[in-house]
């Protein structure tokens, strides 16, 4: 089975590189860029045939090591 | 008094601080991370450098190795910790402190001698400092941008859990003397029971004249009063 995970830095926390990629964008011409938040992304293979129980186990993953929780959130689904 | 340097893949400053704690008569042992067990130790070290090539995030690779685990224990036995840089990224990312370096708030890699002022001198590692001395110190890192919610910080600032804020050579603290972008100009903190210190900065390039100053000295020889 397999998954993706997204991680997003949380609302209050300042993402100095996507402040940049949007600032270079707009340079470029992008007039209409609003902001760019900058995250992470993993897919992530499981041999687990239980949905419920793999979702379980990567949850357990991102908490443990893939997401720092004081500033980071994630989202995991199936792919 | 016994010290031990963890070691991990990527660490670079795991000999300067073997140098300086045995210059200032540590009895030091040097641990490697796959290692289950400590040497006997008073202080244990965790050191600057790129543990695991900063993967993932600095020091998130290396907070889940073997020795980490008995770090975690000694540390809440209350045996001294001081996480150097990477070595502070690392005790962030383990929970034995709290909050997280970020990027640099200008995006820079930041390889220069700062200031600081030693806020806080009533704990075993600053007892030989002057309240407000302002010591020269060296920094290098990408990811020093001291985070933590806004409670923590109270926390900290209450509890007097900040031994160093970055300042300029007058000892100024505000928004320009501030390198990287940490909340309050906070270059190290605190553990609750100030057994645990984390910092920025490297103290232990700091103990030579010849080749910078002094001005680390005192904190590893602070330890041994």
């Amino acid at each position: 089975m397999k998954f993706s995970v997204k991680v997003t830095l949380k609302k209050d926390v300042l993402d100095p590189q996507g402040k940049v990629v949007a600032q270079t964008l707009q340079n470029m011409g992008m007039n209409t860029l609003k902001n760019i938040r900058q995250g992470k992304y993993f897919e992530i293979e499981i041999s687990e045939n239980n949905e419920a129980k793999a979702k379980e186990k990567i949850d357990e993953m991102c908490k443990k090591l893939l997401v720092n929780l004081i500033i980071e959130d994630f989202e995991i689904s199936k792919i | 008094m016994n010290s031990s340097v963890i070691v991990f893949p990527g660490s670079n400053c795991d000999r300067d601080i073997a140098v300086a704690l045995e210059k200032l008569q540590f009895k030091n042992n040097m641990v490697w991370h796959k290692e289950t067990s400590l040497p006997k130790s008073d202080l244990i070290v965790v050191p600057g450098g790129f543990s695991y090539g900063d993967y993932l995030r600095s020091g998130a690779i290396a907070a889940k190795s073997n020795i980490l685990n008995e770090v975690i224990k000694a540390a809440n036995d209350g045996c001294l910790v001081l996480g150097i840089c990477n070595g502070f990224q690392i005790l962030t990312e383990t929970g034995l402190l709290k909050g997280v370096l970020l990027r640099n708030k200008n995006l820079k890699f930041l390889g220069k001698d700062i200031h600081v002022k030693a806020i806080n001198t009533d704990n075993k590692f600053c007892n030989k400092y002057k309240k407000d001395q302002i010591l020269k110190f060296n920094i290098a890192h990408n990811e020093g941008n001291y985070f933590t919610s806004s409670e923590h910080l109270k926390e900290l600032e209450d509890k007097n859990l900040i031994p160093f804020k970055y300042c300029d050579e007058n000892g100024i603290i505000n928004e320009e003397t501030n390198p990287n972008g940490s909340l309050n100009n906070i270059a190290g903190i605190f553990n609750d029971k100030k057994n645990i210190l984390g910092m920025m900065p490297h103290p232990e390039r700091m103990v030579d004249d010849i080749i910078s100053n002094n001005d680390g000295v005192n904190l590893f020889t602070s330890l041994l009063n």
